[in-house]
């Protein structure tokens, strides 16, 4: 450590040794907040940090991470894997997990050191605290000041439903909706935020509109003014109002169903409604690994090393706090049986300190790609900048620099099913840069990887089958087994017969089709 | 900031999540189980189980892409020698190399799932693989050995007993009832008088003399320690239920025992260790085979290995009456034992097992169990079978005893419906 030169003779350290108490994390927390706030200028929500045990820790991981979460099978599967993993060590647990919330709470286990508490204090509760409260995604999508209310709304909910209709009734639902969890999300409206107490009214009056409008007549009369169709075009024109009217074609199955599912109970449908709002919380994380990784690594690495050059933490914490985070960087090569994709945190810390060179050490070909920040002296403003509007895919796209892909030696390589072998098409070189860019910032991109699926058409007026689609891009299809098994649970909600067309995106040729009969209850 | 200690709050949130997802998987959880109780050990004791179901059941599907198929492209870090143009095989049995950041959660795609039961989770299925009653209200009689308690004081004992803080406790309250002087208080009386006498107060030295006097006398009357104050501790012989307990497994081997047999046995004898250890701390077992003799063997022989030869049933007691003197003699150790055989005898023997059973080893063992396995015998045509030799032989000595009993099991569902009337039957005699 070069910088170990520059310590200040007489300022004191914070901590010694391993041993870490309240008091401690307070001094630590003060003056990690110090260089948060004055030198690297993060604008965070009050943080909360709270001490759990590593029993705590695995619980908290059975509940996607989330402090309050309902009752579901599925959270004790994930706890019933991560705890015999953990027994058996095979896997180590997290040091910390973080809750976009404000006040933010950052888990930390009571096991680690106080040169670890160090590390996941500044990583967390500052890190990643300044990306939620910045990003726009966060900003737009999520509503910090609400989600624990809606949980403990969601958990009580889940319960009390439980208690009224049996726990195997809600299960069925909740694990339909579990699987249409990822097409639940809104992607281009902006969604009101979320009001504890308008979720309940609202709750209440869908229940009490039910019980006083149900009148049997008015569903099969034929009213005045309604013509019954009877020309083709008139059909047609029929179903085109009808898809108008239902909002179709939809991408949110979820709030379909919730809306129009035509033999959903009330509470079915509010079920429907948390999980799409908990997926839709999670929406902008799944946007943003990179990033928000990429922001938090390089805020701890930081400030840690402006504590030390402070004199506050001794040589020592600061090895162990870089054995850590070097490990957590690692990035192996693709013939490493490690290999497992390219590690946000590595490419992410590295994308970040490679801006701030740009700011500071500019070479002539980072003027060359980028013109705008190359060389203007502030690092943190143009990185505050990039946190706050950009998500992982238009961050790749706008900020990756040939020098880093020199750096990561990136290559693509591109592979056709009908051809006998994958074929090398860009490599690390002048011709090679924009591609790569471009292919990873799309490996980033949700809507890609990510199925696409689309309601297209529902014949309310016939046998109420449901339509979906898949558009399939690149002759990318799905997985069978699993989507047979998805429409078995869409179909315990749709309760008629369902079909999934694959078509083909350039063409719109049905290349293929799953369906499901009707269920008959 | 706040910082919030939430170590003490209540742990096992996942607790009801996590008996969610046993219930769901059930009957794979107790498919597996079965399984895992073929391969586990009887010494091993109950501890967790580590059990791999199948996923179909507890899968958690989602749409996702297929792995094959169509045009894809993947950016990978680490070139090395790759330039534009150049070819590179597949790789095996993956959905290619830079799938990392878009491949759904692993553990769907896994073809098994695998956890570990706690030990209560297994108790509660593997009882229920049994059709579990309340097994905690059965009793068994416990071997009373007695140990030392303290039991109190006493006014008599040996010195080393002596309890020094109640003598000194009961010394102190006397001496301050009957108003012993203090050292001090003498001191002072002293110094009165020698100060008198220096003062030439010829009146004063005279009174302080006799009040020194009185003092004295008074602290050689009343005595530092009397008699009456000692005490000392005293132990009480109590008897107390031995917390240690050995298990003999006798088993036929003879040709006559299929596999099927050995398998019930060695639920019953699985049973009665999973029993045994609820109730003492420490469990020995010991396996004993025989043909048409006997022998001491370790676990695997007895389960697996097959003899051929006849069968003498007193061979097995008579070498669990030598193990019994060699390493557990009864006024230290719990014995129980178990007896699994198909009821094939040696016609002379039977006397001799009624003997041995009757005299020698019923009134040291705790318990006597006898089962008789074998499905095709019980039940050819429909009719119970006429009594085999060493049934009828065991079943004079039932009669006289209440530590024996004995039973016939033709299946595993059988098992513990028998094994849950051996004991109650025998907490409603004692």
């Amino acid at each position: 450590m070069a910088s170990s030169n520059s310590i200040v003779p007489d300022a004191e350290l914070l901590f010694e040794g391993p041993e870490w108490d309240f008091d401690k994390i307070r001094r630590v927390n003060d003056a990690i907040e110090e260089i948060a706030f004055k030198e690297l200028g993060l604008d965070v929500y009050p943080n909360q940090i709270e001490v759990i045990t590593s029993e705590q820790m695995l619980d908290a991981y059975a509940s996607i991470g989330l402090p309050l979460m309902y009752r579901h099978w599925s959270f004790g599967k994930r706890f019933a894997r991560e705890e015999t993993l953990y027994r058996r060590g095979l896997q180590g647990l997290a040091y910390e997990i973080v809750i976009n919330s404000s006040p933010c709470i950052s888990y930390i286990m009571e096991e680690n050191s106080m040169a670890m508490q160090t590390l996941v204090i500044a990583h967390a509760a500052y890190g990643h605290n300044h990306f939620f409260k910045n990003n726009y995604l966060f900003r737009q999508w999520t509503d910090a000041t609400g989600i624990l209310d809606y949980l403990a709304f969601a958990r009580d909910y889940v319960t009390h439903t439980e208690e009224q209709v049996g726990v195997e009734a809600v299960e069925r639902v909740l694990d339909a909706a579990h699987a249409l969890m990822s097409h639940g999300v809104h992607r281009y409206a902006r969604r009101p935020k979320l009001n504890l107490e308008e979720e309940r009214q609202r709750e209440e009056d869908r229940r009490r509109f039910f019980e006083e409008n149900y009148d049997d007549i008015w569903r099969t009369a034929l009213l005045p003014g309604r013509n019954v169709p009877v020309t083709v075009e008139e059909q047609e024109k029929e179903r085109a109002d009808m898809r108008r009217k239902l909002g179709l074609p939809e991408e949110n199955l979820l709030y379909f169903l919730e809306k129009q599912a035509p033999r959903l109970k009330p509470w079915q449908r509010e079920l429907l409604r948390i999980a799409r709002h908990i997926s839709q919380y999670f929406y902008p994380q799944k946007q943003t690994k990179l990033m928000n990784e990429g922001c938090a690594t390089f805020v701890h690495y930081t400030i840690v090393h402006r504590l030390h050059e402070k004199g506050l933490i001794s040589d020592g914490a600061l090895l162990e706090i870089m054995h850590s985070h070097t490990s957590v960087i690692f990035q192996p090569e693709f013939d490493d049986p490690r290999y497992n994709g390219i590690n946000p945190y590595a490419l992410g810390f590295a994308m970040m300190r490679d801006i701030k060179r740009i700011c500071t050490e500019p070479e002539p070909e980072d003027r060359e790609w980028f013109p705008e920040i190359a060389g203007n002296g502030d690092p943190y403003g143009t990185l505050r900048h990039a946190w706050a509007n950009y998500r992982d895919e238009s961050f790749v796209l706008q900020y990756l620099s040939p020098r880093l892909m020199r750096e990561f030696r990136l290559f693509k390589v591109f592979d056709d099913a009908e051809a006998d072998a994958m074929v090398v098409d860009a490599i690390h070189d002048e011709r090679g840069y924009r591609e790569i860019r471009r292919a990873l910032a799309r490996h980033y991109d949700l809507a890609r990887h990510e199925p696409d699926i689309q309601i297209r058409d529902v014949d309310l007026a016939g046998d109420r089958c449901l339509v979906l689609s898949h558009a399939v891009h690149n002759g990318v299809e799905l997985d069978d087994t699993s989507a047979r098994a998805v429409l078995e649970h869409l179909s315990t909600l749709w309760s008629y017969g369902i079909r999934l067309e694959e078509r083909d995106a350039a063409t719109d040729k049905v290349r293929k089709t799953h369906e499901t009969a009707a269920k008959r209850t | 900031m706040n910082i919030i200690d939430r170590r003490p709050n209540p742990k096992g949130k996942s607790l009801t999540n996590r008996q969610r997802f046993i219930d769901r998987a059930r009957g794979e959880v107790r498919e597996a189980l079965s399984d895992a109780l073929k391969r586990r050990k009887l010494g091993e004791g109950v501890s967790g189980e580590k059990v791999s179901i199948p996923t179909h059941g507890i899968t958690e599907p989602v749409f996702r892409s297929a792995s094959r198929g169509g045009q894809r492209d993947y950016v990978v870090s680490g070139n090395k020698k790759f330039v534009v143009g150049d070819r590179i095989e597949r790789p095996q049995g993956g959905g290619g190399s830079g799938r990392g950041n878009a491949s759904p959660d692993d553990g769907d795609q896994q073809d098994a799932f695998e956890f570990v039961l706690s030990k209560e989770e297994f108790l509660d299925l593997f009882f229920e693989d049994l059709e579990l009653p309340d097994l905690i209200k059965t009793r068994l009689r416990e071997s009373e050995a007695t140990q030392l308690t303290r039991a109190g004081f006493s006014i008599q004992g040996t010195p080393a007993n002596l309890n020094l803080v109640r003598t000194m406790r009961n010394s102190l309250a006397r001496r301050i009832s009957l108003h012993r002087p203090r050292p001090e208080e003498l001191e002072a009386i002293e110094r009165q008088v020698q100060t008198a006498l220096d003062a030439d107060d010829a009146e004063s030295a005279a009174q302080g003399k006799l009040d020194l006097e009185a003092a004295q006398r008074r602290t050689r009357r009343v005595a530092y320690i009397d008699p009456v104050d000692v005490r000392y501790n005293r132990y009480e012989r109590v008897p107390k239920p031995n917390t240690q307990a050995v298990m003999f497994c006798l088993m036929d081997v003879s040709g006559s025992m299929t596999e099927a047999m050995k398998d019930l046995a060695k639920r019953f004898f699985l049973l009665l260790h999973v029993f045994l250890e609820r109730r003492y701390k420490q469990v020995n077992v010991v396996f004993i085979r025989h043909t048409s003799n006997a022998q001491e063997v370790d676990e695997d022989t007895f389960f697996h290995s097959r003899e051929t030869g006849g069968t003498i049933v007193s061979t097995a007691l008579e070498e669990m009456l030598r193990v019994v003197r060699e390493r557990y003699s009864p006024d230290n150790w719990n014995i129980y034992a178990a007896q699994a055989s198909d009821g094939d005898n040696y016609t002379e023997d039977s006397d001799r097992c009624s003997q041995l059973l009757g005299h020698e080893i019923l009134p040291i063992t705790q318990y006597f169990a006898y089962i008789e396995v074998g499905a095709e015998a019980t039940l050819r045509h429909g009719f119970p079978s006429p009594a085999t030799d060493l049934w009828r032989t065991y079943a004079q000595v039932a009669e006289q005893s209440v530590n024996f009993a004995m039973r016939r099991v033709a299946d595993p569902t059988q098992i513990f419906p028998v094994f849950h009337e051996l004991f109650a039957k025998h907490s409603a005699e004692g």
